[in-house]
Formats: structure tokens, C-alpha cells, sequence
């Protein structure tokens, strides 16, 4: 006989949290092992999904109910229609946001769960605040409301509730915690918590308003331009205003880790959820019935729904990969403290049985709001000396592998005090940031600035290490050790029908098997990290993206020109073009001005290219057009395909042979681009304007560059029926962002180094593109000598563009 | 003393080492005792005086033919074709002997009171000259007084509108050819026989066609029934091109042909020493030979090619005929064989051959690795007449540094056939059968092609087929000092040294195996019986 599981046969539950780890193997558990059980699941509405949309993707489709679904096979859909049901709302929001159907799907429910938290160590005071210490008492609140409604209807309503707490709200302090209110607790400070979530509140508006300072807004947009260059403004305000928010973020976090060990805790989540608690007795405690569960550290799956099921990269998953890279050289901790973890299923078979029992006590039974806590550290200790044992022995059998193919040797642990591990870590943190500052600073691109995106990243992961050992450190060296009386008094008085199925016993678990046959191998599985010799997967990620951008699929293949197809510039051009039909002493004069002038012209460039170019293509004032049209096919010929990338004009035959539309978008001029027409479906480029067959100098529309790229862009996609989100834009620079940024698949071509780094952290293609070995490779950008002579040399000839060049430059130079 | 002929030199104990082309660099071998080198006849004495010799010919023309002048006269309309920047090579020192012979024939034209003249570059899908080079093969008179008119044109095989098509041949081969030469009174052709392959019907039937009437002979079917095509009796890509211009002549164009031949005499002044046998280098050569090829190895490769490329060289005039195609072609034939013939006996196990920096498609340009392989497996192993120097399933081992560059102006398919034919495969028929239309027709090679300086789309493809009898008949091929990746995307095996190279070689052909070594440049024809 199965006396707990009868008892929840056929019950509703509502569950909070089913998005997450425990609550996604709760809600599993619920349907799989509860016979016609029907859960009623509170999800936050995302942006582009309804609740029941994400309850789908996010819950049902997870790996977790992949038992359920081969048990019930071709029934499976059927039967989740039938059994889940979801309802919008927020724990962070008062009454939970739940409208009146949402409210009455509560009330025809039996048992309550709350599982919702903000549980990353780190997060900003106000957030952890707003759902662990203010989540419980709201669901408590819509808990009541429910049941009122639901007595109006003459129904019972819900019956009992279940808050999912943390075993360390009991602090880390040395000794016992017992399975008691913290009321009874002596060591917990007693502060209000409504002051404290007045104070988080409060501090929320005052980083904001700090945050908005014009010093500090300064500051951020000079951070965004450094990052992105001349990126354009709309991209930049974008970039500070994430930067500004970072800001606000951190400055919470660190206040929230301030305040919470200013209290005795290690940091902002068990204070919150401590408080949460505290307040939830405080207020419902003689109103709801109800039962906190506290898990320690959560980990794995021990075997249910599988061995090793895991959801999402959790907090000791961070540090065991950082450790296997040879990252985390040393992890601060005492070998013989107790590392209190519990696998998932343990804590989600508590959960049930405890809601069990709770239905099959009457209601003039219970007696008051009691606690279970769900760890391992008393009953089935495990010692951290022992852990790290086992880790680096499995990684030295099963080790990683760098980027070269060579297996990463794990380093010896000396379980060092925590002030040197950071302190090593802060070393190692401030060489590469400065070696990073060095490199950015250096004008390079293509595969030496992937270099420097990859010692970014680098400095960034060594960053994130120092974070866990600031973070986690307390946990490791806590002594605190985590009484489980009640739960094993519960384990005693269940059948042995419902143990065979709602294990509890931390008891079960056998640390050496867990940690090298369940755990390690699950994590390392989603840390999608490098188990294999040989080449670096990250030549196959390149491979499946370049198929990805190489898909029929696709729409519309849009290029930047220089640099990205062709190593050359406007300057370069235009020195070939005014140079053509000048005489040999002519020439060295005006090469030598354009040398002069050029770091002025650099820096213009750098400042505002729209600026620049209209400013530059200024000297074409007076040329005639139509040799200037002829001209330019020479120049193509000559000068710009032997500059051209062979790989570059390959790729945009190919996209045109997959049938995509190819966009040459430049800043170029049209007589100049004119020769790489049969090359592209369409062109959009600068154009100057024209009367009695000369140019007038003037542009006759702004140039496609910077935003106005991406302006162009959409424009020309919509006019043809095309999508963005299926298209390509290849360029090399970060002032190209805002085209790159408005399409799909975004290609960086042989990056400058910000541009690098962006495209690596968002996991963009890059290309490498060479110019063919073997063109002629001209020091100066001149036409070739006019065999023609002083022929037809005249009032016609460009040798007057030639010498207004001169003037400008010397205007320009002064 | 006059020339002496080519010969085969035995190698004893006392033999010198043998000098080896490796691109832009030289070096000297010590071959096994008991091999063999074929070495070209010394240059026969040029014409005394190539002019009247021209002027000769175009007054007494051979076969049926009335002199040129008869068959010029007012109103008519006169076309002269000339053969491109692939002949001769290196290129030769000035005047060309294109500009001597169409000096004459101008002079002729003027003096008939022709005034409707056009020159044509007969290019077939070679890259467009330039204005320099034009300028270097006419002489600047000539440029001067055409190319501003527009009288001066390149031949465009792409330009439908410029091209008539004269029907098929028996066997089915469509024959098509520049409009303005086909459709005038007289088609004048002047050509410079470097090798024997050149001339004949094929210079207007292939230096004038487009690429639907070349794809008929240019193919691998062709090019392995062509054993050799310097050997026109036994050449299919000949029979072809006869087949092609007796069409050409049955639809009425009149075609005088005017056909020259050079001495081999290719290297200038301070290379000379490149066209002398080495055990009769004196103190100077051998200083010569110190000096350049050091001063080559300290140089960066993009320089040496410079100072090579801008060698020009001292050919002369041995013959020149003019009349009616066949009967010209066949003197010519008989000048060529006369400078190049050498006899050898019997095939050998293991052919080896240094590869010079020179082809007839890089001129100013760079020997890519798909040109490498044409020059060592298209025209130097082609270069023989009866039996391949190199027994069937023989090893051919050639020194070039080969490296993986392309000039990006003049070859732009060829780095894509590199790229994404060789890496699928390297036989010919399957290369021709998988990629060869897609190139043929691909929009953007046609445009460089006929805007810029850029071989068609299909050529690296014909490179490829000119190497189809050497692959079928080799057991091996073996690159020594070539680019490693380069080298094994040909296909072919490579080797660091000509030691190892032989080593490798023994696994194909046996222990002991006999060795012959092809000393060209100068070029030589090997009479193998």
C-alpha cells in the first residue's frame, strides 16, 4: 500500500517556479508518480510567449520528461493538455498579478508550492528583496484570497502550502541548525524586515538617480565608445544605457552582499529568503496552514527522472569547469568541513511526501507552521577533502581539452585560506587586462585581433573565477551543520510502497559513485566543454555557422566594400583616379602632399566618417565624369582586384548561386564601384553630382554608412519582400555594428580588434580573408604612367583636379 | 662554326652537376652516373635580313596563294590578326617580330590604297593585353596611329555581337569567329612559332574562336588522343583545328598566313650561361652562375620574379612564309624541328625537369601552382614526338617551389578552380563533366574577362586538360621544393630534395631505374624512337 501517494491521488497542485530546476523535477515527479494529479503552474508571460507556450518549450520539452513521455508514448501531449494547466502571473508583483480566472484555478487547488526564487547568489539587492523575502507572503496572500473564494462557492479551497526555503537561512555560523522556526533561532539577528525591504527599495531609486548623474552618464557613454568605436549614435546610446543599468546592478549587488553579511549571512539570497520567512510566519502564520522545506546546496539528479539530470548551470557547476580548465587553480575550503549537498529528486520527493502527510492530517490537527530541512551533512556527511579528491581524480582520467587538442592537466589542491586564491586571482586578472589595454590599443585586425578577443576572454573567465571564490567561498567553509530529525521521522513513517518511490534518505546516496558516475559526467555535458583530443570545436561552431549563413534558406547577403572585400579605401582611389594623367614630376608633388595630410584625414575619418567623406569627396569638384567612368575601370583592374579578397568575391557568388540577393552597401563612389556591378544584384553607394559633364563635388544624397546602413538596409529588404532575421551583412569594422546588428546572421570579415571581440562574444562568424598572394602589391596607390603623353593633355585635364587636390590638402593640413 | 645540334649526354663520373630550374631560382644537381640529359641544339644563325626575308615572303607566298599585294586593293576590307602575349617567351627584345611583319604589311596596304585595316589580338580566352605590352609586340608607331581610333582591338569571345557563327564541321564541331575577320576581304595572320604546336589552321581557328567552338578540342578526350600535340600528325587537338579551318576557308574567309620562327637563342647577357652545357662553362659562366643564384636566394621571391619578367630576350628571326595556311604551316614546321629536334633513344623509367618561372600564361605574371603543373605535365612532357621521353607508368619528377599565390588580376578563376575543384578532385574528366560549364559561364569571370586583364572563366580547366595524357601515362608525379599543401592539392607527391625525390621514385618504378633529365629552356623536341 502506497498511504502518502493515495492521499495526493487525484489532487491539484500549484506550483510557482516550475521554470526552474527544482520546480521542473517537481512538476515531473507530481505527474509521474502522483496517479491523476493535475498541476496548475504560475508562469511569468515572456516577451514572446504566452504562459502556456512557455509551460511547453520550457517545462514539458525539457530533457526531465523524457521518462514520462516513453512511458505514455503517443498519449503524452493528450494527457499534459489534460493535467497542466498554466496561469500568468509574478511572485514579484503584489496578489501575484493573477487575474480572476487565474485566481479561481487557485482556488480548485489542493496544495500550494512555492519553489519561485531568485536563486543566483548575486543577484542585485532589490530583485532578491522584491521575490524571496516579499514571494512567499504574496503567494500566502493569493492563498487566502483563493480560499475565500472558493468558501463563497462552498468548495474547500486550497488546504496547505509548501514554501521552498534554503538551509541556510540558519546562517553559517558553527553548530547545530536545527528543523525549527528562526524565531527559535538564537544566533539569527532580529532586524524588521519591513524596514529592510523599505531600505532595498529605497536604495533601488537612489543608484538610479546616482546612476544618472551627468558625470556618471559621461563616463558610461565613454566606456560605450570605447567599446564600439564610431559605432553611430543610435548604437552607442543603446550600448551606455546597458552600461548605466550594469552599473545600477552591480552597485545592488554589492550593497545586498554588504548588507546580508553585515547581518551574519554570507550573502543577499539566504538573508532574503531568511527574511522571507520570518516575514510569512509573521503574517500567515496562524492564517495558512503551512510547512517550509529547506534544501542545502542542490545538485543533480541521484536517479529520478534519470542519474545526472540537471537544468541550467548552477553554482558549483561553474567552479567544478573553471577548475577542470585550469582556471581555478584553488578553491578556498577546509578539507574535513562538510560540503552539504543534496541531489534534486531528494528534495522533490520531500516536497511530496511532506504534502502527503500534510493532506492526511485534519485540519484541528495541525498544530502550527513546522519545518523540514532537506541535507546530507548529518545523516550522510560528505567532507570537502573528500570532494576535491574525487574531481581531480575523474578529471585526470576524463580531462578537458584546450583549444589545441591537449589535455589540461587539473592542478594539486592545497586548500588554501580564501584571501590568497583571490588574491592570485586578482593578480592574474589585472596582467591580462592589461595586456588587453595594450593590444586594443595597437591597430590590428583579422586573426591578431581574434587573439585579443580571445585574452579577453580569458581575462573575463578569470573574472568570473574570482567571483565564485568571493561568492561561494563561505559556503565551502561553512561548519554549519544541518539537522534532518523531522525528515527522517517522516522517512520512518512512510510504507515501504511510497519509499520504492518518494526516496528522501540522503542516506541513499553513495558520494564516490554520485560525484564520478552521476554528476561530473552531467556536468561536463552541459558546460559543452572540449572532451575530446584533436582540433578545437571552435572550428566546427565556425563550420555549422558558416552552413547556417550558406543555407538556401537565407534572403539577402549584404557587404560592406572596404576591407571587407577589398583592402582599400576612398583615399586610396581617389589618389589612383588624380594621379592618372599626370606628368611624372607631378606626381611625386601630389603623393607627397596626400602623405602630409594624411594623419589629419585619419583622424577625421576616425571622428565622423559621414563627415569625412562628404569633406573629402569635396575634391572631386570640377572632374570630368566620363573619363573619370573610364578611368575607373582601370583602377578596378589595377589597383582595386589586385587588393580585392578572392575568398570575398567568392563568397558573394555563392550566396547569388544559393539563390540569396546580394547587397553591395558602401560609402564608396558609384564611378568607382561602377566595375563590381555584375558582381552583386544591386548596389547602394555614394553618388556625386553631375552638370555639363563634371563633377560638382557634392553628394547627392547622405552617404550609406554608420546607421544609415541599416536604415538602407531595411528599406531595401521590405521593398523586396525580404527578412532581416534570414539575412547576412559582412563587414569589418564596429562602425559597421548597426548593419551587422540588424540582420540574422552577422559576418565579421577580417575584425578590427573591437569589433573582434564583439563578434566572439556573440558567437558571430568570422571570416579571415586574404588578399591573393601573388598580385602586384603597389606602395602608392598611383594610376600607371599615360602613355599618351601631353596628347590631349589640356583645359579638359584632370591635371586641375590634381592641383585643386593640392590646394585643399594644404588647406586641410593647416 | 656553325650550331651544333642537340645531343644526349651520358653521365660519368666526370660530368659536372646539371643545372636546374626551380622557378625564380637555380641550382645544380649531381645526377646518377648512367643517366642521361637531353640537351637543345645550340641557336641556328637568325636571317641576315629579316626585313627583306618578310618582304620576300609576302611577294613569293607558298601554296595557292597570289602575293600579297595582288590581293590588296582599294575599298576592300583588311583585317590582321596577331598572335597574343603568350608567344614568344620570355618575351622578346625590341622590335618584335610582330611589328616587323605588320610593318610591311601596313606599308603594302597603304601603298594598294587600302584604307579599311583593323588589327586584331587573336587571344581566344587569354587575358586582354595591356596598353605596354600591345605597345612592346607593334611598336609604338603602330599603337599610336590604330588604338586611339578604336582600330586596335582584342579579340572578346564573348561578345556575341562580334561573332558569326560559320557552321559545323563533320564531325559535328560548331565553328564560330570574330565577326570583323570572318566577314572581311582578307584575313592577315601573323604569327611567331615558338613550339610545334603553334600555327597552322589553329591560329585563326583557335586564336579567333569563342568558347563554344574551343570546347570541340579543348577537353580531355581530345587532349589524351594528342600524343603529342607538338606531333600534329598524331595530334587530335590538330585534326581539330584543320577540320575547323578548312571550314573556315570553304565559308569564303580568306586567310593569308604569315608564319615566323625564332632561334632558341632565349637568355641575355649576364644569363647566358643558362643555354650552355655546363661542362663548357667557362670561369665567367660559373661566376655568373655563383652570382646569380646566390644573389636569387637572398632575394624575396616577389623581386626575383620582377627581375626574370623583365628579361626580354635576344630571340632572331630564322624563317618567315607567308601564303596559304597548310603550306606555310608545314615550312614552319620544318624551321622548328630544325632548331628543336633532338633524336633520342629508347624511354627511360624516370624523366626529371627543372621548371623555369616562365609559361605562356604568366607572362608579367605569376607561375601558379594550376600553371606549374601545365608547364611540367602539358608542355614539357608534351615535348616529344613518336614515344613519351618516360615509359608508360614512369615517375616524372620536376623542381618548382610552387607556391600557393595566384595574381589575382590575370587568374581569378584559377584561385577558385584551386580552391573548390582540385579539393574535390583531380581528374580531368570528372573535373570537365562536374564544373567545367558553371566556370565556363559564370557571369563575373566573363566580365573580368572582357573588362579587365583576366583569363576566362573556363582556362584554368583547359591548363588542367593539357595535363590529362601526362596523368593517364604516368605512374607518379614528384614536385621537389614545392609548397607541401600546394603540391599535394595538385595531386602530385612532394619532395625536398632531388635525393629524396629519387628515393620516393623507386617505390613506382623499381630499384635501378634509368634516368632522363629534359635540359629546357632553351626548348628542345625530343625525337624518342
Amino acid at each position: 500500500m502506497s498511504r502518502l501517494r493515495d492521499a495526493l491521488a487525484g489532487r491539484r497542485f500549484f506550483v510557482t517556479g516550475a521554470t526552474g530546476f527544482l520546480g521542473t523535477a517537481l512538476v515531473e515527479r507530481l505527474l509521474r508518480a502522483v496517479p491523476d494529479s493535475e498541476v496548475v503552474l504560475l508562469i511569468r508571460p515572456g516577451r514572446r510567449a504566452t504562459p502556456g507556450q512557455r509551460a511547453t518549450r520550457e517545462i514539458l520539452r525539457n530533457d526531465c520528461f523524457d521518462r514520462l513521455r516513453g512511458e505514455l508514448g503517443a498519449s503524452f501531449d493528450d494527457e499534459m493538455a489534460r493535467r497542466v494547466a498554466a496561469v500568468a502571473g509574478d511572485v514579484g508583483t503584489d496578489g501575484l498579478g493573477l487575474d480572476d480566472a487565474a485566481l479561481d484555478a487557485l482556488s480548485r487547488c489542493d496544495v500550494v508550492i512555492h519553489a519561485a526564487a531568485t536563486v543566483s547568489f548575486d543577484a542585485p539587492l532589490d530583485a532578491a528583496v522584491e521575490v524571496n523575502l516579499l514571494g512567499p507572503s504574496r503567494v500566502a496572500a493569493a492563498f487566502v484570497a483563493a480560499r475565500a473564494l472558493a468558501e463563497a462557492d462552498g468548495r474547500a479551497g486550497p488546504r496547505h502550502f509548501l514554501p521552498v526555503s534554503t538551509a541556510y537561512v540558519a546562517s553559517t555560523h558553527q553548530g547545530e541548525a536545527r528543523e525549527e522556526l528562526l524565531d527559535a533561532n538564537p544566533f539569527i539577528v532580529d532586524v524588521d524586515w519591513r524596514s529592510e525591504v523599505t531600505a532595498a527599495r529605497r536604495q533601488r531609486g537612489d543608484t538610479e538617480a546616482e546612476s544618472r548623474r551627468p558625470e556618471r552618464l559621461a563616463r558610461f557613454s565613454k566606456a560605450a565608445r570605447d567599446e564600439l568605436g564610431a559605432a553611430g549614435l543610435h548604437l552607442l546610446a543603446e550600448r551606455s544605457e546597458r552600461l548605466r543599468e550594469d552599473w545600477v546592478k552591480a552597485q545592488l549587488v554589492e550593497v545586498g552582499q554588504a548588507r546580508a553579511q553585515s547581518l551574519g549571512w554570507p550573502d543577499a539570497y539566504p538573508y532574503t529568503k531568511a527574511l522571507g520567512e520570518r516575514a510569512l510566519v509573521a503574517e500567515y502564520g496562524d492564517t495558512v496552514p503551512l510547512t517550509i522545506i529547506r534544501p542545502s546546496i542542490i545538485e543533480s539528479a541521484l536517479a529520478e527522472p534519470r542519474p545526472g539530470w540537471i537544468r541550467g548551470f548552477r553554482m558549483a557547476e561553474p567552479i567544478i569547469i573553471s577548475y577542470a580548465r585550469g582556471l581555478l587553480r584553488e578553491f578556498p575550503g577546509v578539507p574535513e568541513g562538510v560540503t552539504d549537498v543534496i541531489p534534486v529528486d531528494l528534495v522533490v520527493a520531500a516536497i511530496v511526501a511532506v504534502a502527503g502527510e500534510a493532506l492526511l492530517t485534519p485540519a484541528d490537527e495541525y498544530v502550527g507552521p513546522s519545518v523540514y530541512q532537506v541535507a546530507s551533512g548529518v545523516r550522510n556527511p560528505f567532507r570537502y577533502g573528500r570532494l576535491v579528491e574525487l574531481v581531480s581524480a575523474w578529471f585526470l582520467e576524463h580531462p578537458l581539452y584546450d583549444t589545441d587538442g591537449q589535455p589540461i592537466v587539473v592542478p594539486e589542491w592545497s586548500f588554501p585560506g580564501r584571501g590568497r586564491v583571490q588574491r592570485q586571482l586578482a593578480r592574474s586578472s589585472r596582467a591580462m587586462g592589461m595586456a588587453e589595454r595594450l593590444v586594443g590599443s595597437l591597430p590590428i585586425r583579422g586573426k591578431q585581433a581574434q587573439w585579443m578577443a580571445a585574452l579577453e576572454e580569458q581575462h573575463l573567465l578569470a573574472d568570473r573565477a574570482l567571483g565564485y571564490v568571493e561568492l561561494y567561498g563561505a559556503y565551502t567553509e561553512t561548519d554549519a551543520l544541518y539537522r534532518v530529525d523531522r525528515l527522517l521521522a517522516l522517512w520512518e513513517r512512510m510504507d515501504a510502497d511510497d519509499r520504492a518511490v518518494l526516496c528522501l534518505d540522503p542516506a541513499a546516496i553513495d558520494w564516490a559513485v554520485y560525484v564520478r558516475e552521476i554528476h561530473l559526467p552531467s556536468v561536463v555535458e552541459h558546460a559543452r566543454v572540449k572532451t575530446t583530443p584533436g582540433k578545437s570545436t571552435k572550428t566546427g561552431r565556425a563550420e555549422r555557422t558558416r552552413k547556417a549563413v550558406l543555407s538556401p534558406d537565407r534572403h539577402l547577403a549584404a557587404f560592406d566594400l572596404e576591407n571587407t572585400l577589398i583592402a582599400s579605401n576612398v583615399v586610396d582611389s581617389y589618389a589612383w583616379l588624380a594621379s592618372r594623367h599626370l606628368a611624372p614630376g607631378e606626381r611625386v608633388a601630389f603623393v607627397a602632399d596626400l602623405v602630409a595630410e594624411a594623419p589629419a584625414l585619419l583622424a577625421l575619418d576616425r571622428r565622423d566618417r559621414g563627415d569625412f567623406l562628404r569633406s573629402f569627396y569635396r575634391r572631386y569638384e570640377g572632374a570630368p565624369a566620363d573619363r573619370l567612368r573610364d578611368d575607373a575601370f582601370e583602377l578596378f583592374h589595377h589597383l582595386l582586384l589586385a587588393k580585392s579578397f578572392p575568398a570575398g568575391m567568392a563568397r558573394v557568388r555563392e550566396h547569388r548561386a544559393l539563390g540569396h540577393r546580394t547587397l553591395l552597401i558602401t560609402g564608396a563612389l558609384d564611378l568607382v564601384v561602377e566595375p563590381l556591378r555584375p558582381l552583386f544584384d544591386d548596389i547602394v553607394c555614394a553618388r556625386l553630382g553631375e552638370a555639363d559633364g563634371r563633377l560638382t563635388g557634392r553628394l547627392e544624397q547622405l552617404p550609406p554608412i554608420g546607421e544609415a546602413r541599416a536604415i538602407v538596409l531595411a528599406e531595401y529588404a521590405g521593398a523586396e519582400g525580404l527578412h532581416l532575421e534570414e539575412s547576412m551583412a559582412y563587414a569589418d569594422s564596429a562602425s559597421d555594428l548597426p548593419m551587422l546588428e540588424a540582420v540574422g546572421f552577422p559576418v565579421a570579415v577580417n575584425p578590427e580588434a573591437k569589433l573582434a571581440a564583439i563578434a566572439r562574444r556573440r558567437g558571430w562568424l568570422v571570416e579571415t580573408w586574404h588578399k591573393a598572394e601573388g598580385g602586384a602589391n603597389p606602395l602608392l596607390p598611383l594610376g600607371p604612367v599615360d602613355h599618351r603623353g601631353a596628347l590631349d593633355r589640356g583645359r579638359t585635364s584632370p591635371a586641375a583636379l590634381a592641383g585643386r587636390a593640392r590646394r585643399l590638402a594644404r588647406g586641410v593640413t593647416r | 662554326m656553325s650550331p651544333r645540334p642537340g645531343f644526349v649526354l651520358d653521365v660519368d663520373s666526370s660530368t659536372p652537376p646539371t643545372l636546374f630550374w626551380r622557378g625564380e631560382r637555380l641550382s645544380l644537381e649531381r645526377l646518377p652516373e648512367g643517366s642521361r640529359v637531353v640537351y637543345p641544339p645550340e641557336p641556328l644563325d637568325p636571317l641576315e635580313d629579316p626585313s627583306s626575308a618578310i618582304r620576300h615572303a609576302l611577294l613569293h607566298p607558298v601554296g595557292d596563294r597570289e602575293p600579297l599585294p595582288a590581293l590588296l586593293s582599294a575599298g576592300m576590307r583588311l583585317t590582321i590578326a596577331f598572335d597574343d602575349i603568350s608567344l614568344p617567351l620570355p618575351p622578346m627584345e625590341r622590335p618584335d617580330v610582330r611589328q616587323l611583319v605588320i610593318e610591311q604589311v601596313l606599308d603594302l596596304a597603304a601603298s594598294a590604297g587600302v584604307d579599311d585595316v583593323e588589327l586584331v589580338c587573336a587571344l581566344a580566352l587569354h587575358r586582354r593585353m595591356t596598353e605596354a605590352e600591345l605597345r612592346h609586340a607593334l611598336g609604338d608607331r603602330i599603337y599610336d596611329a590604330f588604338a586611339p581610333n578604336g582600330l586596335l582591338t582584342q579579340h572578346d569571345a564573348e561578345d556575341p555581337s562580334n561573332l558569326v557563327h560559320l557552321g559545323l564541321t563533320d564531325r559535328g564541331e560548331d565553328v564560330e569567329l570574330n565577326r570583323r575577320a570572318a566577314e572581311s576581304d582578307l584575313l592577315v595572320y601573323v604569327n611567331i612559332n615558338l613550339v610545334a604546336m603553334d600555327g597552322g589552321h589553329k591560329s585563326v581557328a583557335t586564336g579567333l574562336a569563342s568558347y563554344r567552338s574551343l570546347r570541340h578540342h579543348h577537353n580531355p578526350v581530345t587532349m589524351r588522343h594528342s600524343r603529342s600535340f607538338m606531333d600534329q600528325d598524331r595530334s587530335e587537338l590538330h585534326s581539330a583545328n584543320w577540320r575547323m579551318g578548312r571550314l573556315i576557308a570553304d565559308a569564303g574567309v580568306r586567310v593569308f598566313q604569315i608564319e615566323t620562327t625564332l632561334n632558341t637563342d632565349t637568355f641575355p647577357g649576364a644569363f647566358h650561361f643558362l643555354q650552355k652545357r655546363e661542362w663548357e662553362w667557362k670561369a665567367k659562366d660559373r661566376l655568373a652562375y655563383a652570382a646569380a643564384s646566390a644573389a636569387l636566394d637572398r632575394t624575396p621571391a616577389r623581386v626575383a620574379r620582377r627581375i626574370f619578367h623583365s628579361v626580354r630576350a635576344p630571340h632572331r628571326m630564322t624563317s618567315v612564309q607567308a601564303g596559304e595556311v597548310e603550306a606555310v604551316h608545314a615550312l614552319t614546321t620544318e624551321h622548328v624541328w630544325r632548331q628543336q629536334g633532338v633524336a633520342v633513344e629508347g624511354q627511360t623509367d624516370i624523366l626529371t625537369m627543372g621548371l623555369p618561372y616562365i609559361s605562356p600564361y604568366n607572362v608579367n605574371s605569376v607561375l601558379n601552382p594550376i600553371l606549374v603543373a601545365c608547364l611540367g605535365l602539358g608542355y614539357f612532357f608534351n615535348l616529344y614526338r613518336g614515344k613519351p621521353l618516360v615509359r608508360e607508368g614512369g615517375v616524372l619528377i620536376m623542381t618548382h617551389p610552387t607556391p600557393w599565390e595566384f595574381h589575382p588580376v590575370h587568374h581569378p578563376s584559377y584561385i577558385d578552380f584551386f580552391e573548390q575543384v582540385l579539393s574535390e578532385t583531380t581528374d580531368p574528366v570528372e573535373v570537365a563533366d562536374r564544373f567545367e560549364e558553371d566556370f565556363a559561364t559564370d557571369p563575373w569571370y566573363i566580365h573580368l574577362y572582357r573588362t579587365g586583364h583576366a583569363y576566362h572563366g573556363v582556362h584554368p580547366f583547359y591548363m588542367w586538360y593539357w595535363c590529362a595524357h601526362a596523368l593517364e601515362h604516368l605512374g607518379a608525379v614528384i614536385l621537389v621544393g614545392g609548397d607541401t599543401k600546394a603540391v599535394h592539392r595538385l595531386g602530385f607527391r612532394a619532395a625536398s630534395t632531388l635525393t629524396d625525390a629519387l628515393e620516393m621514385a623507386t617505390d613506382v618504378v623499381g630499384p635501378s631505374p634509368t634516368l632522363t633529365h629534359l635540359h629546357a629552356p632553351p626548348l628542345l623536341l625530343a625525337d624518342v624512337t
